[in-house]
Parts: C-alpha cells; structure tokens; sequence
C-alpha cells in the first residue's frame, strides 16, 4: 500500500472512532493511530470487524519507555490485514497505574504479548485472567526494560554447594561496569572532556 | 472436563525443562485427566537473556550478533530483519548482489531450520533414521555458512547495508553442486515419512488450527499456510529481490500437524528452486558490482582502500567505534523466517544506539497457543504437536 492509501485509511479510521483513535500519521510508509487507553478494545474490534479493515491477525503488543514524559509508556500494538495486506500500529499513552484493557477478549493471542509488556515494562493490563510474569525468573523483582532498569540488574544466583540450592545474592561486580560513551564530542557530548574538569564554564 | 467422581482429581505433571522432546528448555505444567490433556501451562523464560535490553547498550553494528543467537538453526534469517529496520530508517537501498547474497543465505536459513524441525519432528513420534539424515546436509550447510562469514552459525554476516563480504567464486560453485544432491535427500527422507503408517498416525488430524484462530493467535509462516492461507511474506510484501524470484507457496487444507509436515518439506524444494535462481543471477553480468553500499558513512571501506586513503581510515575508525546514528523514526520491519513472521520493532532517537529494539519472534505467538490446541489431545500428542510448531527458544525467551 503507498502512502496515500495508508492516510486515507487512516482518516476512515480517526473519523468513524471519534473520541478513540485520536489521530494518525504515515511514516516509512507504516500507518500509526494514536488511541485513548480506555477505548483501546473497542478500536480493536473495529479493526477487526470492519470490511475495509480486516486486522485480524494481531502481530505484536509491547511498549516504550520515556521516563521524561508525563505518561512515560507508550504501548504498541501491531496488527496485519492479509485482506488489505496492510500493517497497521495502534499507539496508546500509559503511566505506571493507568489501567489498559485487555484485549484478551478479541485477540487471544494478545494473552503473552500482554504479560510480557506487564514483566518487563509494568504497564497494567485489567481484564486479563493470568497476568503472571513471563520471561523473568519466579519471584523477580522490578521490570528490566524500564530505562531506569540498570543493565547488571540487582541479584546474581550461583549454586551453593553447602546448602545444595541455588542462592540469590546482590550484583557483586569484579570489574567495574563500563559504559562506552563514544558519541563525538563535537556533536554535544553532556559531559565534561576528559582534562576539561577544571576548566572554568567559559564566559 | 468430564464429570468426575468427588474423590478423583487430576493429575499434574512436568513435562520438561530437560525433556528431550521439550526442545530445548521448555517447562510444561501438564494437568492429566487419565491420558487427556485437561490443560497445558508452559513457563518460559528458562533462557531469557535480556536481548532487548542489551540492544538498548550496544551500537547498530554491536546488535546484531544477539540476532543469531535467538533462533540459532537459522541465524542469517533474523540478522536481515534487524537490517531491513536499520535501513528502512536510514533510507538506504542494498546494491544487487548484496541483495543476491542475502536471499541465497536467507533460503540456505530456511533449509536449515527445516531440516532441523522435520527430522526432529520424527523423533519426537520415534523415528531416529531422519534426524540422522538431516543432520548430514546441515553440516554442509553449515560449511556453507562458515565459507562465507567464518563462523558455522553465529555468522554475523548481513550488516546494515549489505553483507560483510563478497563470496569467492568456488563458494557459489559449491552450493551449486549441492543443490541437486540434497533433492535426493528429500526425496529419501519423503519416502521414509510421508507414507509411513506410524508417523501418519501419530500426525494426520492432530493439532488442528482452523484458518480464523490461527489469525487470532498470532500465527504467521506455516502455521497459517497449514491452515490454508496463502500467506507468505516472501510473495505477499517482497522485500529484497525475492519479488523477481520464481517460486511456489505451497499451502495446507487440514491445518493438522501432517500438513505442516509436508508444507516444510515443500517449502525446502522450494528453496532450493530459489537458491538455484540466486545462484544464476550472481554468475551473471548484473549480478556483478559491490555487496554493501558505498557509502562510507554507513559501511565500512574497503580494506585495501583503507591503506592508502586517509580519509577511509577516519571513516572506518568512526565506524568502528562511534557507529552509525540512525535518524529519529519508529520503523517495523519484517520477514519470513522459517518459523514464521519474524519482525523486528525499532525506535531510534538519533543516536548511535537503538532506544528499543522490540524482536517479535514468531515461535513465541505460536507456543502461546499450546493450551490451546492440546487440550483434550492425548498425553502422546503434545510432542508430535510441540514438534509442528517448530519451537526454538532462543527466540521464545529472548
């Protein structure tokens, strides 16, 4: 589909969704609609419903964090038309404790797409039956793709030959964590260069 | 389930992590009702490694070894995804036998992988002879992989804007003349399966996915062809040059495990038919030229170049550590791996490192299902479908 398809489909969509889908853009030739959280199921179902949609096979549902904003997640889902063989993402703004339908109801196959947005971004999803965490281990703490997440995370397991179990201790690092920072520092590095800590803010 | 006495109660079982049907580490909770499979809960996450978040540390370039780690029976497959986004967001177009390359090894990916899961999906409903078999032309496939980019499966190979390096002639030589061989291969391990009565049994009718839930759940790649659809992403949305390829879809009608059985082994000669193309098209007059683009912001020069010119020597020192900055922009990209749509969501800010990188693995949407399309199946029938749904968990966990 070129670009002027996409953005009529896109108008159609905002325009029979009033108050739901909020706006659209085309961008590298790919459809985005921006929806409100809480009529994020009934989108979906037009989506699925209407004849000049057909997003039946829903591809992907994950998130994006931006600690910055106000609603620092963005939760992102991907759905294809083999009918209008068209891809199609829908963009919902979240917080913390803003409470996204589940769309468990119309795509059974949201069901782990979900609970990995909630194990490893923590964007809450009501109305789902099962929402345990996923990929992470049992009893884990935190949710890793949060950008606030450090890297090393926080516990480390071995295996205790005394006590015949694996043990859970804090990250002990034996070499320091490095962070490679080889952006150029002519094209606005945050930092002061190396040998340039003393030097007075310049005037 | 079925109306139970007061004093009976299900039973439940592990199957897995270390089940040699489970491949890999796959921990099933099964709940029994005599033999019948009342419900199936599968943990994962036994190989979760943090792929994504580690992408989020690392340059373009550094990203894409984790590719081949995640399904490691076909490696080159999910590095092009990954540079399918990185390019569509840079706006580069990879010069043709770039292209060449990247499709003959794509199809080398998908035989590997086919080969992999057929033959294991006979053992699984006990055959031991095919796995035998298969594995005999993956090692030279994988000699193939080795010749190219040095390495037998983490290969490393596709970058952003090309490949890293052209093929020697004796190489294409090479895979030419493994080409009708392995077609005798297949037709051997077609005689061995296809009509056999145990397999048959242990597979017609079983793990039926009607074409409507299969869109539902997330299915792509041969779970939906098995099921009926036309749908490959090869033909339907090409990417590369697979749009002037000549080649088959082959589709199923049951959508039972048999019919995946033999949509792979379709799908290999349909591969090959590919492979032959590609192969055609390298040793020809158009197919000649370089294999990554030429610009030097984006790949690195050449070698030789690199000795003489200055300014290739900066270039390739900026390449090297600073990377390449990927203009702002939300983009996915997929293609059909062998297990299916395997897609690649990429946010970047600018900078030299994606700001998230989301890898939509195809094995993880098809093994959600498994309650799904188990219950009420016998206890024997969760390999043979754990089997057809050709489950690698380096992609599942991530």
């Amino acid at each position: 589909m070129d670009d002027g398809k996409l953005d009529a489909l896109g108008q159609t969509i905002v325009s029979a969704l009033p108050g739901a889908a909020t706006g659209h853009a085309v961008a590298f030739n790919q459809l985005t609609v921006d929806v409100e959280a809480s009529k994020i199921v009934e989108v979906v179902k037009y989506l699925r419903d209407d004849p000049n949609c057909r997003f039946v096979n829903i591809t992907d549902v994950t998130a994006v964090d931006y600690p910055e904003r106000d609603k620092r997640f963005d939760v992102i889902y991907h759905f294809l038309s083999p009918t209008l063989n068209a891809r199609i993402r829908l963009r919902v703004a979240a917080d913390e404790t803003t409470q996204v339908p589940s769309l468990i109801d119309v795509f059974p196959g949201a069901d782990w797409f979900e609970r990995e947005a909630y194990d490893l971004y923590g964007v809450f999803f009501v109305g789902h039956p099962d929402m345990r965490r996923l990929l992470t281990d049992y009893g884990f703490e935190g949710h890793p793709l949060r950008k606030d997440f450090p890297l090393t995370g926080f516990v480390e397991v071995r295996y205790d030959d005394q006590e015949k179990r694996v043990v859970y201790e804090p990250v002990r690092l034996n070499q320091e964590f490095r962070k490679f920072d080889f952006l150029s520092p002519w094209e606005g590095a945050d930092y002061p260069l190396p040998g340039d800590e003393k030097a007075g803010p310049k005037v | 389930m079925n109306e139970q006495p007061e004093n009976l109660r299900n039973f439940t079982i592990n199957f897995g992590p270390q089940h040699p049907a489970a491949h890999g580490v796959l921990r099933l909770v099964l709940e029994l009702d005599g033999e019948i499979v009342a419900r199936v809960d599968p943990h994962i996450g036994l190989l979760h490694r943090g792929t994504e978040k580690l992408i989020e540390q690392k340059t373009y370039l550094q990203a894409i070894p984790y590719f081949d780690r995640l399904d490691y029976v076909a490696p080159m497959n999910q590095e092009h995804a990954f540079c399918l986004a990185a390019e569509k967001l840079l706006g580069i177009e990879v010069p043709r036998r770039g292209q060449l390359i990247r499709v003959l090894y794509c199809e080398i990916g998908r035989i590997l992988s086919h080969l992999l899961n057929v033959t294991t999906q006979a053992m699984d409903v006990g055959a031991l002879t095919p796995p035998l078999w298969g594995f005999e032309e993956r090692e030279k496939l994988m000699v193939f992989y080795e010749r190219a980019s040095g390495s037998r499966m983490h290969a490393a190979f596709f970058r952003v804007g090309g490949v890293h390096q052209d093929l020697p002639p004796k190489l294409i030589d090479d895979i030419e003349a493994w080409c009708d061989p392995f077609l005798k291969v297949v037709d051997d391990l077609d005689r061995l399966l296809t009509a056999n009565r145990i397999f048959k049994q242990r597979n017609v009718d079983i793990g039926v996915v009607p074409l409507k839930e299969a869109w539902e759940w997330g299915f792509s790649g041969v779970m939906v062809r098995g099921s009926g659809a036309a749908w490959d992403l090869r033909k339907s949305q090409p990417y590369e040059c697979y749009a002037e390829m000549d080649f088959d879809i082959p589709i199923g009608k049951n959508g039972d495990c048999y019919d995946r059985y033999l949509i792979r082994m379709e799908e290999m000669r349909q591969s090959v038919r590919i492979m032959r193309q590609c192969i055609e098209k390298l040793k020809a007059a158009d197919g000649q030229g370089p294999v990554v683009v030429e610009d030097n912001k984006v790949a690195p020069p050449r070698r030789g170049e690199m000795k003489r010119s200055m300014e290739a020597l900066i270039h390739h020192f900026k390449l090297y550590t600073e990377g390449v900055h990927v203009p702002e922009g939300e983009v996915y990209a997929a293609v059909e791996a062998p297990k299916g749509e395997f897609g690649v969501y990429l946010v970047s800010d600018g900078s030299n490192k994606p700001y998230k990188c989301k890898i939509r693995a195809p094995g993880f949407a098809h093994l959600q299902a498994m309650d799904h399309i188990c219950r009420g199946h016998l206890l024997a029938d969760v390999s043979a479908i754990l089997g057809s749904l050709d489950i690698v968990f380096g992609e599942v966990d991530r």
